[in-house]
């Protein structure tokens, strides 16, 4: 269900834990898990977790399924519902809001013609707000598919960066 | 931006070279020079954590709790497995300084940790990276990778019998898991949720054995006192509050960015470096050490030195170190509203005060900020809040109370008005 590379790299964080306790490398699994789906799915449904994979990884794991579900559905960076080519999420908590974290979500909002939480009909955006992401001083920053963080972003700089991502 | 002004942990930095954050770059700045000298003089481990004590570091993370003692609390000779493990799980709005230490001084950290390490007799350490810092996770397996080829880490540390190694461990975006016993229950691959204490992590930590959690600053502030003495950093903050401390200054200033300065610095300086108010708009309030720590009106700020026992005085914590700014133009209200929102979306729900009160608490500054509010919301927030404070498993229920409790008292106008007149008495902009 995954390919050797993704399976080569979980292999890689379960070394990081004592031998007993590969439970500890499931975050690190559905994360790549969800990195091959993400760049293989040619569909918003394609390019989410689903239980298959996520069983998969537990399997992988040897560690009871709902374990791995568990965490998949406890922390909010793994997607669990269809999300577009492109996962934008902007901070709009208090100290990016002074900076212009609301702005710059509002901006893209308008730009892309959809709200905050949606995927635009042709699946190729989403749109979600964020919490801190250890970065204000850098506002307003947005994460582009989880690991991409860009900062300054000013309409400009996200006029750039969107005509960079079409 | 990142300006750096007498670091401890800066010190020589030029954060605008690429390589800052090698090995090489570190070693050429004195790096690795504290666990060098430890091993070869076969330093006794009660003689590093003394060290560490006199040197008056306490805690980054928050807590402010002196980090030498923390360490004393380890079973040293307890037999079997033992963790050390970082916390960087940097998640508290407003703070943004372990971030830059991972981009640009990795290794101070990696060193500080090795040293913790030796000091409390363990082999194996953690450092567990915020969610939405990926690159910054990439980055820091480079160097764990640099110091384990450099004979920093792994078996027989430098030719000595000591061994340790350290891994990353990069979470995906839980605020809780910055509490210390959830981020356990995550690094074990479960929901983060925290634990009841006692017991604590030093005799049931990470796989229920004795473990030592630490903030990144506190690990990272560590090769200096060993270097260059516990004495030269504790002279360089000021007595109880040792060293220098990273402030993330963010919000209305012209500069925002971390400042590592001596703890003691006034405010009005700290607020000059980062360049003043923007636009040249009146100060109005301050919260002085992340969004948990209760907010002070800007007139009171302006008398505080930056330092642990100044900002309690006046009603607050240092917290983090995060030093959020607001000029006259916010609406207190509105600012509140955010940050209760904050806290509901991340309450991890094992406990009833705290999931159904900071759901209350939101709920009702919400209605408020639109102009619904009702007579008796002030109220009603106080006995929401006296239900929750104290009453839960981990202190995110009082870091959701901290801010409504100071927020209605020094602005209570503001939320008056509001809820009499069903508009806001300031015409509220962002920036
Ligand atoms: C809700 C909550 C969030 C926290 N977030 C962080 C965090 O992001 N980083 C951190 O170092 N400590 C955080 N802490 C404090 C830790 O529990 C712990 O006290 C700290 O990591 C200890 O390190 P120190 O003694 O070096 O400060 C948090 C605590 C609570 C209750
Ligand atoms: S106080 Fe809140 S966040 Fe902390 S354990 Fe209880 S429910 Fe979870
Ligand atoms: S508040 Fe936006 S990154 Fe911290």
């Amino acid at each position: 269900m995954l390919s050797a590379q993704s399976l080569a790299a979980i292999d890689r964080e379960v070394a990081k834990y004592p031998a007993d306790q590969k439970r500890s490398a499931v975050m690190g699994a559905l994360r790549i898990a969800l990195v091959e789906r993400r760049e293989a799915g040619k569909t918003p449904e394609e390019r989410c977790l689903n239980t298959e994979v996520i069983e998969f990884v537990a399997n992988y794991l040897q560690i009871p399924p709902v374990a791995a579900y568990e965490v998949a559905t406890f922390y909010n960076m793994y997607d669990m519902k269809p999300v577009g080519q492109y996962k934008i999420t902007v901070c709009t908590n208090l100290p990016c809001a002074l900076s212009g974290g609301v702005n710059a979500a509002e901006y893209i909002s308008k730009k892309l013609g959809i709200a905050i939480g949606e995927t635009s009909a042709d699946g190729k955006y989403t749109l979600l707000e964020g919490e801190c992401m250890g970065a204000c001083g850098d506002a307003p920053v947005l994460l582009v598919n989880n690991h991409k963080m860009c900062s300054f972003m000013t309409p400009e700089a996200i006029d750039k960066k969107l005509a960079e991502l079409n | 931006m990142a300006v750096f002004v007498n670091g401890v942990i800066f010190d020589g930095i030029d954060t605008s070279a690429q390589d800052c954050w090698k090995l090489e770059a570190y070693v050429a700045r004195g790096g690795y020079q504290a666990l060098r000298r430890i091993i070869e003089s076969k330093m006794a481990q009660e003689d590093v954590i003394a060290e560490v004590k006199n040197s008056g570091l306490r805690g980054r993370g928050g807590a402010g709790f002196p980090t030498g003692l923390k360490w004393s609390f380890m079973p040293r000779s307890f037999p079997g497995d033992k963790y050390v493990v970082c916390n960087t799980d940097e998640g508290e709005p407003g703070t943004f300084k372990d971030r830059d230490i991972l981009r640009f001084n990795p290794h101070a950290l990696i060193e500080g940790m090795i040293i913790a390490g030796y000091a409390m007799g363990t082999k194996a350490g953690y450092n567990y990276i915020h969610g939405e810092i990926f690159e910054e996770y990439e980055l820091f397996e480079a160097a764990l990778d640099e110091a384990r080829q450099a004979g920093f880490l792994g078996n027989n540390i430098l030719g000595s019998d000591f061994s340790f190694d350290l891994f990353a461990h990069h979470g995906y975006g839980a605020y809780i898991c910055g509490e210390e016993t959830a981020l356990l229950e995550s690094l074990e691959g479960k929901k983060g949720q925290p634990r009841f204490k006692p017991p604590f992590p030093a005799s049931f930590g990470l796989y229920g054995k004795p473990t030592t959690i630490n903030n990144t600053e506190s690990f990272a502030s560590v090769p200096f006192i060993i270097r260059d003495g516990a004495a030269k950093f504790l002279e360089a903050g000021k007595p109880n509050n040792g060293g220098t401390k990273l402030f993330s200054v963010s919000g209305h200033v012209n500069r925002p960015g971390n400042y590592e300065i001596p703890l003691g610095t006034p405010f009005s300086v700290l607020l000059e470096m980062a360049g003043g108010m923007r636009d040249g708009k009146k100060l109005k309030a301050v919260i002085p050490g992340g969004s948990s720590a209760p907010i002070l009106p800007g007139d009171v700020m302006m008398q505080c030195t930056m330092d642990y026992d100044s900002i309690a005085k006046a009603g607050s914590m240092l917290g983090s170190g995060a030093v959020i700014v607001m000029n006259e133009d916010v609406c207190m209200v509105k600012a509140l509203e955010r940050l209760a929102y904050f806290y509901h979306e991340e309450s991890c729900g094992q406990c009833t005060p705290c999931r159904e009160g900071t759901g209350w608490l939101y709920k009702v500054i919400h209605r408020i900020a639109q102009g619904e509010g009702r007579p008796g919301d002030l109220e009603l927030l106080d006995s929401v809040g006296n239900n929750m404070a104290g009453r839960t498993i981990c202190a995110l229920a009082d870091a959701a109370v901290f801010p409504v409790r100071s927020f209605t008292k020094h602005f209570r106008n503001e939320f008056e008005y509001l809820i009499e007149h069903k508009k806001p008495l300031v015409d509220h902009k962002w920036c």
